[in-house]
């Protein structure tokens, strides 16, 4: 029954790689079905969950032994609980509902076939990541969900900057995936085990210096495959990919391991202080780094992927708060899964009636033009900015009000995050729903077809209902309490006093967005004349040019040093063994030199050895 | 001292000195002569080793057949040359002393420190079939038959080997006298070629002829003599 | 009288053919020093036959010889192709088959 939830996506992307062009009139709908049906069992289960008590609920399914070397016992088990269902639930649903605007929206391309085999293979890759009852069986999804990102991101590749793209992204993830290998190894050597339940049972009785190099290198695993800071970059150039992949990386999948991690390796965090806040620290600045990116950007995408990069840095700042967090990061997680699939859905749906533009600057005064798109495009963004009583408002409340619980600074933090996060929302609004047409002159933009707005409006309902539907209804931090544990934290604002000023900060960000960017017409191509702040959010706070500074160009150095090491070096060894070789040959060929009698005199050499030796033996 | 001994030292000594002669002579017909000199010594020193077959067959195919065969060759090759003894290979000679004198004295040494061997005599092997030719041919027609039939194919494969490789291919047809006489008329040389010796010294095939002048004419030898060695001795000779 | 006599006369013989091989350049000398090792060889043949008491070793001498016919017809069968086509008789002259 676990194992289906994995079989099923995985088979349809074998039979559809395997098949090949024969699968390519009915491919698309075989994935549909496949991804639809790992959602219905994933139903299933959590119906199945819900009618146990809260002890039981947790289940475990050991399929095989896999590795068994001496004491580095692995098993291919699954492992199910209130964590898991919750993300087998998000990941099945929004990727279903994006299989199937996919079908509308790669209706024209030649490679669909092959689109969905590796939509496929992502969500297949990313159950076997929450679903695993062991790190190392993590790691296996974690390097799956890589490789999807990287087919998927790299999917036009003909595009030059599609393929760069891709590989930048598997580069830098490839940085986080050391981490969590690191992390796996030390795990063995601390704990002897590698299973959630072993290294949860025996984190308290490790030493406090293996726990934080631990919680280290899980934080850098984060980092890499939730795009956090410094391992950030790749995030911004994956919207070189078809929409489709960007809100499934973004929402369901990829971005939200870094966060099952952490959550998931709660055992350590909790035990270890200095990771913790390591943990918050990178949350909090990525937080802010990703909205500060998200204000400057024209490229509605990108700047969806800067309110990504800050929405993650949100939820890894709660998971870093400890037991307090872990049940609101998930919480953040799910709504941000919902409405910021309905956002890039709605971002696709903008760019499909566009001719594929994505500056924000050739839309306006679309709200007419494509009415479904706006409105539920609209509900994502009540959602996002924390308008009550939309989805984000509740999960993102709970996470500033459990910051400042923390320590003010972080909550100031995150209470400025939700007001920049307002501001650049509402100018990405405003810019592509009001103000006057700025549309190039043969563009004509019309509503997508129903195979593609019927997933945005299951999501904007989602996006509307999904944060009191969880809270209220679902009660999430009582539902994760058997796994992740509870926690109540000290206070010093109560509640009553937070969502007013937050309230408060948000109406300001978007109300200054509104006078800057709804009221007064958007020039058609970007003002050169920008503070050094826009510029610097421009070029995405030129991430890229300091890992092009302290990274590529040492490494670049290094690289050459090792190349005329290995040519001049152990090459020179080698060609020089070889050519002293050579050279003897050569100078013991010459006692082939066709003269018979030198042959002679090698014969009788013989001769006269061997009559030696038997005057030897004879003696 | 007993007759065998006396027999053995001095045909030992006559054998020695002939395989000496052998590999000092300059010239390859001395070195020939040395050779059957030594052959017929080693079948006297049959003789006293009570094998009568063997020394006849020595004489009559070494000496007679095998040797003979090397003269005619010599005569092919050319009777007079004679081998320039300095040694063309760099350290040849050193390491054919150093060898050859350690494989001879270890070989010498070994068979000197042996102990005397029991001289049992043929008297009765010779004696079971009548006679040493008899014996032996019962030993060849009965254990060695096979390797006797061996060697029978071993000679036919021989002469036909040596038939193969003395063969010359014709790829022209044979030319007829006409054709001959034609040619002959065309060359400036209308009557015969002088024959060698004629005039000279003596009248072995390779002296040339002397022209009227005193000159000698190499036209007048055969293709392989012209312009060898000892075509300078002999107009050395007529010019002196 | 010692059979020993004999095997040291072969011997010494043995071993002039073998410096006549290794020091002389012409072919038919080198070809001559070999059928004189041969016959050192078929000298101690016949003296072991004699010290044995059996016609044996005089067979093999036998044998020994009709090999050395066969061998000197086809050898001085090259010799003559060789001096042919090279006009020369020495052996070092027919040293292209080398390195």
């Amino acid at each position: 029954m676990i194992a289906a939830l994995i079989g099923l996506p995985l088979f349809g992307a074998t039979v559809l790689l395997l098949g090949g062009r024969r699968t390519n009139s009915w491919g698309h709908y075989f994935a549909v079905a496949m991804s639809a049906s790992a959602f219905f069992v994933g139903v299933a289960n959590f119906v199945s969950m819900l009618g146990r008590s809260a002890e039981e609920r947790a289940v475990e399914n050991k399929l095989f032994d896999w590795i068994a070397v001496g004491s580095f016992q692995v098993p291919f088990g699954l492992h199910i609980d209130q964590l898991s269902i919750a993300f087998v639930l998000l990941i099945t649903g929004v990727g279903t509902l994006i299989h199937i605007y996919s079908i509308g929206y790669m209706s024209h391309d030649e490679n669909r076939r092959k689109f969905f085999a590796y939509l496929n293979l992502f969500v297949a890759a990313m159950l076997l990541l929450v679903l695993a009852n062991n790190y190392f069986l993590l790691y296996v999804g974690w390097e799956g969900v890589g490789l999807a990102s990287y087919l998927l991101i790299s999917f036009w590749q003909h595009k030059p900057s599609a393929a760069v793209a891709g590989k930048k992204a598997f580069v830098v993830n490839r940085v986080g995936d050391v981490g969590l290998s690191i992390a796996v190894m030390l795990m063995f050597v601390t704990f002897g085990t590698v299973t959630f339940n072993g290294v949860a049972a025996a984190a308290d009785k490790a030493d406090a210096t293996s726990l934080k190099l631990i919680g280290f290198a899980l934080l850098l695993a984060a980092c890499g495959k939730s795009a956090q800071f410094p391992l950030q970059s790749w995030l911004l150039d994956a919207m070189e990919g078809p929409t489709p992949v960007s809100a499934l990386i973004h929402a369901a999948t990829m971005v939200t391991a870094g966060v099952y991690l952490i959550v998931r390796a709660h055992a350590i965090f909790d035990l270890s202080e200095t990771a913790r806040t390591a943990v918050v620290v990178i949350g909090a600045i990525t937080l802010l780094l990703g909205a500060f990116i998200g204000t400057a950007k024209d490229d509605i995408k990108k700047g969806l992927a800067g309110s990504t990069m800050s929405q993650i840095g949100y939820m890894i700042l709660a998971a870093g708060l400890g037991p307090v967090g872990y049940a609101f990061a998930i919480f953040h997680l799910l709504t941000h899964g919902l409405f910021k699939a309905g956002l890039f859905l709605g971002a696709g749906s903008v760019m499909h009636g566009m001719h594929d533009d994505v500056n924000m600057r050739h839309y306006g005064a679309l709200r007419n033009a494509m009415k479904v798109t706006y409105v539920t495009f609209g509900l994502g963004f009540l959602a996002i900015i924390g308008v009550p009583p939309f989805a984000g408002f509740w999960s993102k409340d709970e996470i500033i009000h459990a910051a400042f619980g923390q320590n003010t600074i972080i909550g100031l933090a995150t209470l400025l995050g939700a007001g920049v996060t307002a501001f650049y929302m509402t100018r990405m609004m405003a810019m592509t729903f009001f103000g006057e047409a700025r549309w190039e002159k043969d563009v004509h933009p019309h509503e997508s077809p129903l195979v593609m707005t019927a997933p945005m409006m299951v999501l904007a309902v989602g996006s509307v209902f999904g944060g009191l539907g969880l809270k209220f209804l679902g009660n999430i931090d009582s539902w994760l309490e058997p796994v992740v544990g509870h926690g109540e934290s000290e206070h010093s604002i109560s509640n009553a006093v937070l969502i007013p000023i937050t309230i408060a900060v948000v109406t300001a960000g978007a109300s200054y967005a509104w006078i800057t960017y709804g009221r007064r017409p958007v020039p058609v191509v970007a003002p050169a004349e920008v503070s050094l702040l826009t510029r610097a959010a421009r070029n995405d706070a030129y991430g890229d040019a300091i890992n092009e500074a302290v990274f590529m160009r040492p490494g670049l150095h290094l690289t050459r040093a090792l190349v005329w090491f290995d040519s001049k070096g152990i090459d020179g060894f080698i060609n020089a063994l070889a050519g002293l070789i050579a050279g003897l040959s050569a100078q013991g060929r010459k006692l082939q030199n066709g003269y018979t009698r030198t042959y002679a005199i090698t014969m009788l050499a013989g001769a006269a050895l061997i009559a030696f030796v038997l005057f030897l033996v004879r003696l | 001292m007993n007759g065998e001994s006396v027999v053995f030292w001095i045909t030992a000594i006559f054998a020695v000195v002939g395989a000496l002669g052998m590999i000092v002579s300059r010239k390859a017909v001395h070195s020939a002569l040395w050779v059957a000199f030594a052959m017929v010594n080693l079948a006297v020193l049959y003789f006293t080793l009570q094998a009568p077959f063997l020394a006849t067959t020595q004489i009559v195919v070494y000496t007679g057949a095998v040797m003979m065969l090397f003269l005619f060759v010599l005569m092919i090759v050319g009777v007079d040359s004679s081998d320039s003894l300095i040694e063309t290979l760099k350290g040849q000679r050193l390491l054919a002393t150093f060898f050859g004198l350690a494989f001879g004295g270890l070989l010498l040494s070994a068979i000197a420190s042996t102990v005397a061997l029991r001289n049992n005599g043929l008297d009765v092997a010779n004696g079971d079939y009548g006679g040493n030719i008899q014996g032996i041919a019962h030993l060849i027609f009965n254990r060695y038959l096979l390797a006797f039939e061996v060697t029978s194919a071993l000679l036919i494969t021989a002469a036909l080997g040596a038939m193969v490789l003395a063969h010359r291919e014709r790829w022209t047809p044979r030319k007829t006298q006409i054709e001959l006489s034609r040619e002959r008329t065309h060359t400036s040389q209308v009557t015969p070629l002088p024959n060698p010796g004629v005039l000279a010294r003596h009248n072995a095939v390779d002296t040339p002829a002397l022209l009227p002048d005193g000159s000698p004419s190499q036209a007048s030898l055969p293709q392989q003599f012209r312009e060898t060695a000892q075509n300078d001795d002999a107009s050395k000779e007529v010019t002196s | 009288m010692n059979p020993n006599n004999y095997l040291i006369l072969a011997g010494i013989l043995f071993t002039i053919g073998a410096f006549g091989v290794v020091l002389r350049r012409n072919a038919i000398i080198v070809f001559m020093s070999v059928e004189m090792m041969l016959n050192a060889a078929n000298l101690a043949f016949a003296t072991a036959a004699r010290t044995t008491g059996t016609l044996d070793g005089q067979v093999a001498a036998f044998f020994v010889m009709v090999v050395a016919a066969a061998e000197v017809v086809v050898g001085l069968a090259i010799i003559v192709t060789i001096f042919r086509s090279r006009r020369s008789a020495s052996i070092d002259e027919a040293n292209l088959l080398k390195y």
